[in-house]
């Protein structure tokens, strides 16, 4: 646990880390006329958890959508940094993207060539309520065509991995809000994506219930080892889960600042209690606060 | 980590309230009384007005010929059905994959259900031979239904489900398949109900006018010629049957939608329909 903790740490401290995913100049203007996004810069590097931070329109969730392949940005550019790292994977996951996920990946996504799988969590648990929670996490699995024999332990295993299993054979409406989000997790990590993009995952749950779940993703994080990008407008949950917070302007949405949170993992309820959590939380807070006035 | 783990709503829609079943039935009962002391004070000839007992014992003595009708309606209603089920949500997949086919098409679709069809049939029983008239009319009547809430259906997915799919590179084909098609069942289930019904009346409204050409034998035709014979018993015992015929319809889709649906949709919770 220790040695993971650290490697991490130290993995993320160094600026020399080959980027995962870099936004160049990135505008959004949607169809309306809003200019969402404005010369947007933005490195992510492997293996990081970094927050993107900032006031609800600020654009931050533009951003993971275009990030996601899901639209194209008006201007600038994102580029996929060149040869994946190797990064360990899951010890009892069978590696498959090499065989399927990179190479239908690069032909069909639109984010442009080496353009990794990710995993995508939506604000809402977006499950479909006519398929079993087992169904659900097999989704992904099922579209990349992957064999089901391999599909179905892959899948067992993602609802292991978020404590689901015996509920394999619910119906997502007879799930608590956090179980539902739980399973939303699981097949976002089914694929076992290198990045994990997460919008806001947590906002509509309870506070001991987003607690609970915040503990679970960086248990998650540090035991896969993917690279997560979370969206939040919640100045706690960024210090807490992330080494990196990207506080954005209201739109157009732009980097203000960028904060580094060197508190080392495993983070936990001592954390949060901590002087050194508060006094990262007033300078975040500090932060959001001028960059919402420097907009107006 | 299981702490959240409660069941909510499992319970519910298990029981059925009794009233929900004795009092229509008790509604039942006082009409029939009510309407046998009509007929037994105001001593009402039965060409004008049989009473129960008489349209009952008509019912058991015109049997065969009555059965034979039912059967002919029967058939008609559940093949005007399955040829709208058809007709309806294929015509629905296809708006939905093509815009340039939906607007093309989709004015024609509503016209033909505005344009009654009790003025339609006549038209259609020159063109088509009898039974396929028949048909053609049962189809109109209940195709509609089916199509307008099939495509809303199609069109009511929800949105982040649908960037999912594109985000694992989804083809049109598994969207559909995967997706559309088992978030648009609810609707089309909703749609079907209403079809049934539809249907039977089609199928009604082209008897009833091809029995004045001579040749139906479909319920609706019975109760044609019953009442050229001022036959009224047989015509309210045809009626009967029409009507329990209906009934039986409906609560058959209901429950295919119950059954189908139980499990996962938020309609299936509150019990029977």
């Amino acid at each position: 646990m220790t040695e993971i903790a650290s490697e991490h740490t130290a993995v993320h401290q160094t600026a020399a880390t080959p980027p995962i995913v870099t936004l160049h100049g990135v505008a959004k203007r949607f169809a309306s006329g809003t200019l969402a996004l404005d010369q947007l810069d933005l490195a992510i590097r492997h293996g990081e958890f970094v927050s993107l931070l900032g006031p609800s329109g600020c654009g931050k969730s533009t951003a993971l959508r275009l990030i996601a392949g899901l639209a194209e940005p008006t201007r600038g550019s994102i580029s996929w940094g060149g040869t994946p790292l190797p990064r360990s994977p899951h010890p009892t996951l069978p590696r498959t993207r090499g065989r399927v996920g990179w190479g239908l990946r690069g032909r069909v996504g639109r984010g442009g060539r080496n353009k990794p799988e990710v995993g995508f969590v939506f604000q809402e648990p977006t499950l479909m309520p006519w398929a079993t929670v087992f169904r659900n996490v097999m989704l992904p699995l099922e579209l990349e065509g992957i064999e089901h024999r391999l599909a179905t332990k892959r899948a067992t295993e993602a609802l292991e991995r978020v404590g689901l299993a015996s509920f394999r054979d619910s119906y997502p409406r007879e799930l608590s809000g956090g179980m539902k989000m739980r399973v939303s997790i699981a097949r976002a990590l089914v694929t076992d994506p290198p990045l994990l993009l997460m919008d806001e995952p947590f906002a509509a749950l309870d506070e001991i219930t987003r607690f609970k779940l915040n503990n679970d993703l960086l248990e998650l994080w540090r035991e896969v080892g993917h690279t997560v990008i979370f969206v939040t407008h919640s100045v706690f949950e960024s210090v807490y889960l992330s080494n990196r917070i990207i506080v954005m302007t209201q739109r157009p949405g732009r980097v203000f600042t960028e904060l580094g949170v060197d508190a080392p993992y495993p983070r936990d309820e001592s954390f949060r209690t901590s002087a050194e959590y508060a006094r990262h939380c007033r300078i975040a807070s500090q932060a959001l606060s001028r960059a919402m006035a420097s907009a107006s | 980590m299981m702490s959240d783990a409660d069941h909510p709503r499992l319970r519910e829609g298990v029981t059925i309230g009794w009233s929900r079943i004795v009092l229509p039935l008790v509604t039942l009962a006082l009409g029939v009384v009510a309407w046998d002391l009509l007929v037994r004070v105001k001593d009402i000839p039965p060409f004008i007005l049989p009473g129960p007992g008489l349209v009952a014992a008509t019912v058991v003595s015109d049997w065969p010929v009555l059965l034979d009708s039912l059967l002919v309606t029967l058939a008609t209603t559940f093949y005007g059905l399955a040829l709208a089920l058809a007709g309806g949500v294929g015509l629905a997949i296809l708006f939905n994959q093509s815009r340039l086919i939906e607007h093309s098409l989709y004015p024609y679709a509503v016209i033909l259900q505005v344009t009654p069809v009790v003025a339609v049939a006549p038209l259609l029983l020159i063109y088509l031979p009898q039974q396929a008239a028949v048909l053609a009319c049962a189809w109109i009547a209940a195709f509609f239904p089916i199509l307008a809430n099939t495509t809303l259906g199609l069109n009511s997915v929800d949105r982040n489900l649908k960037d999912l799919f594109e985000i694992y590179g989804a083809s049109r084909i598994k969207v559909l398949l995967r997706l559309k098609l088992p978030a648009a069942l609810p609707y089309m289930l909703g749609g079907l109900k209403i079809a049934g019904g539809l249907s039977l009346v089609g199928a009604v409204v082209a008897e009833i006018a091809a029995g004045s050409a001579g040749a139906g034998s479909g319920l609706a035709y019975r109760i044609a010629e019953s009442a050229y014979r001022l036959n009224i018993a047989r015509m309210f015992a045809a009626l009967i049957l029409l009507s329990l015929t209906g009934i039986a319809i409906f609560f058959a889709l209901s429950v295919i939608s119950h059954l189908l649906l139980r499990r996962w949709h938020e309609s299936a919770l509150a019990g029977e329909p």
